[in-house]
């Protein structure tokens, strides 16, 4: 994705792209058994300094365990990992210049709002009127200015949240891992979360890591995002990147929604794949950099945005079309939802924004519809 | 369906209460009866009180018991708390499973089986190196401080285990050595436990009988050794007396225990 052409504004905020830019955290063929289970197989990652790397996965796919690698909780079976240039494999995490967020938070019960922040602190030896400027200047910075004295019991699931996260930024680690920061939070106070984390992170610099099984979230906040799957990275990249260009079948099916169809290369013209797909009657194109064969096997996919829903035949031959009856649709205010049935039984979901106002709907129930998207927006999947 | 069932409910819970508590409030009336004869009502008296304290005896006895209550307890709490915490903290480590199982012994040995095997233990130690000289007040005290700190083990253990264990990981994270989390976080979040285990440990040595008699010796006899005794010859009112404030000793210490496990409940955590 324009490698050869990036320019070095890109390449500043695009580090990942440079091939001589230092990483600064290199996860290194790292494993993690218990016993005879493997719940981190053989990762490998370069992470950034200042960015915002979102680990996603199902739940139970070992984004906590490597998580806790990263913070010293858990030692590696096998390989290394470098934060900064030093190994810290071995290192203990009171000695490692890395503070996590608990899932649960972990906000000490018997202490203030202001003791819980200022114990990292302490523990360091700051000088007291630092400890106190340092932590109210802290508080001030997650708007929780005034809570100093309240007890966690006297905080609300969004109070405690920033509580956790003031409690690991005044030290100012060098990164800042967070185990599904906004899992324990109501949507609207998540979506609010979500972009006060992004300013925090901006204006502060340090790097964050995020474990996370909400991809959406994922997408919102992360420079980059790896997706995990049992034990193992699948993809990583940008969010667009992951998004627009999933790399198999598992990736496009996990974040967001995706019609998935099996189908066999007929013909093939430079980048230009002609397919046959039984469940559609008819040809797909799609364009692929993938080295594929007349005759292979591959899966095409196409996201529910990507496709157009009309009553009438669209009459332009560059996109892709192919005809159904409406099954089912949902309204969703901001867009509506639909199920097409093909002739083939297959049904093919398709989202719509709802850009004019009507009381009425236009399309209902069992009307004929035709589908059809830009042939680039088809993605060929071989994994 | 539920008006059905009360008048039954009711009259086991009657019942129950009954046989439970019957013979502690008749001892306490009893306490307080003028009469020189136990079973015989003789009126409103305070009397047997003021005997018991003019009794050097039963002032003894109740000295000896509270100082070893006191000692066992703290002891126990002490060293339970750290059972507990290796239980509970320090993982799979070799020997867990028999450590487990000898520190949870005593709670299901027969108090004659640990009272004897304390006893031959102190007379052979006495053989091999002239300790314990005599038996008493230290000997006693150890052999309550076995059993009582197996309850308190038990309490902490179960405690920890209610705890979140990514606090103490976090006071990791945030710089502070593992020892000295202990003492930052574990210990100030389990002290409920340990309190109520402290009280348990004293209710339990106060009110021990038999192991006590297996491993003291002559001229220490503590508060239920000698009520014991005293009522071989028969019961006399000032027993009544010394039981009922052995009764509401008991009882405060039961409520004070209680009322520190609601507060522990009340702190956890509400994640
Ligand atoms: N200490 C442990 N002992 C044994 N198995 C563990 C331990 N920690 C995690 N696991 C297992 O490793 C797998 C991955 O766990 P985790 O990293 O917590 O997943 P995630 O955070 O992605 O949900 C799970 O199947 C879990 O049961
Ligand atoms: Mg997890």
């Amino acid at each position: 994705m324009g490698n050869q052409t990036a320019t070095n504004k890109q390449l500043t905020e695009q580090p990942w792209l440079d091939s001589t830019a230092q990483p600064f955290i290199v996860i290194e063929n790292v494993s993690k058994h218990f016993g005879d289970f493997v719940a981190v197989n053989n990762v490998n990652l370069n992470i950034y300094k200042g960015e915002l790397f979102s680990i996603l996965g199902a739940s139970g796919c070992g984004k906590t365990t490597l998580l806790r690698m990263l913070a010293g909780f858990e030692t590696p079976t096998s390989g290394r990992i470098l934060i900064d240039g030093i190994d810290v494999t071995d290192v203990p995490p009171y000695w490692r210049p890395v503070n996590m967020m608990f899932q649960s938070y972990a906000i000490f019960p018997h202490m203030t709002v202001f003791e819980n922040v200022a114990y990292g602190l302490r523990k360091e030896g700051v000088q007291p009127a630092e400890i106190e400027k340092r932590v109210a200047d802290m508080l001030e910075l997650v708007q929780l200015g005034g809570y100093g004295k309240r007890k966690p019991t006297q905080l609300s699931g969004g109070e405690r949240q920033r509580v956790a996260l003031a409690r690991a930024l005044v030290k100012r680690p060098k990164v800042l891992l967070l185990d599904e920061p906004l899992a324990a939070l109501d949507k609207k106070l998540r979506e609010h979360t979500q972009f006060e984390l992004m300013n925090i992170q901006d204006e502060l610099g340090i790097t964050f890591v995020v474990v996370t099984h909400d991809q959406e979230e994922a997408m919102i906040l992360s420079s980059r995002i790896a997706v995990m799957k049992q034990g193992g990275f699948i993809q990583v990249g940008m969010p667009k990147e992951v998004y627009e260009y999933p790399g198999s079948r598992y990736v496009a099916d996990f974040i967001g929604t995706v019609n998935l169809l099996e189908a066999k290369i007929e013909s093939k013209d430079g980048d230009q794949i002609v397919a046959a797909a039984p469940e559609m009657a008819n040809h797909v194109r799609a364009y692929t950099d993938l080295q594929l064969e007349v005759g292979d096997s591959v899966c095409i996919a196409i996201r529910p945005e990507k496709i157009y829903i009309s009553q009438n035949e669209p009459d332009n031959d560059d996109d892709d079309r192919v005809a159904g009856v409406i099954e089912d649709f949902g309204y969703f205010g901001n867009l509506s939802l639909y199920r097409v049935r093909l002739e083939s039984g297959r049904i093919i979901q398709v989202s719509a924004q709802n850009r004019r106002r009507s009381v009425e709907r236009f399309l209902e129930w069992d009307d004929k519809v035709f589908l059809s998207w830009r042939v680039r927006s088809a993605v060929v999947l071989t994994a | 369906m539920n008006n059905k069932r009360s008048p039954f409910i009711f009259s086991v819970l009657a019942f129950g209460y009954a046989f439970l508590y019957i013979p502690l409030v008749s001892v306490i009336v009893y306490s307080f009866n003028d009469s020189r004869l136990a079973t015989v009502w003789g009126g409103f008296s305070t009397r047997w009180y003021g005997e018991l304290l003019r009794n050097d005896q039963v002032l003894d006895a109740a000295l000896l018991s509270l100082r070893i209550a006191v000692t066992t307890a703290t002891f126990a709490t002490i060293l339970g708390t750290m059972l507990g915490l290796v239980l509970a903290r320090f993982g799979n480590f070799r020997g867990r499973t028999l450590l487990t199982g000898m520190i949870t012994s005593p709670l299901v040995m027969p108090e004659v089986i640990t009272g004897l095997s304390l006893l031959l233990l102190f007379v052979s130690l006495h053989g091999l190196f002239g300790w314990p000289a005599t038996r008493g007040f230290s000997t006693i005290t150890i052999a309550h401080i076995t059993f009582a700190m197996a309850y308190v083990t038990v309490i902490v253990r179960s405690r920890l285990a209610a705890m979140d264990q990514s606090l103490e990981e976090a006071a990791m994270d945030l710089g502070c050595r593992p020892l000295r989390v202990v003492f930052d976080i574990t210990i100030p979040l389990i002290a409920p436990a340990m309190i109520s285990g402290w009280l348990l440990a004293f209710t339990l040595s106060l009110d021990d009988l038999v192991i006590s008699s297996f491993v003291s010796g002559p001229g220490a006899s503590t508060l239920p050794m000698l009520i014991f005794s005293k009522v071989r010859l028969g019961v006399t009112p000032d027993i009544n007396a010394l039981a009922s404030i052995i009764i509401l000793l008991v009882s405060l210490g039961v409520v004070a225990a209680w009322l520190v496990s609601r507060r522990m409940q009340k702190s956890l955590p509400s994640n």
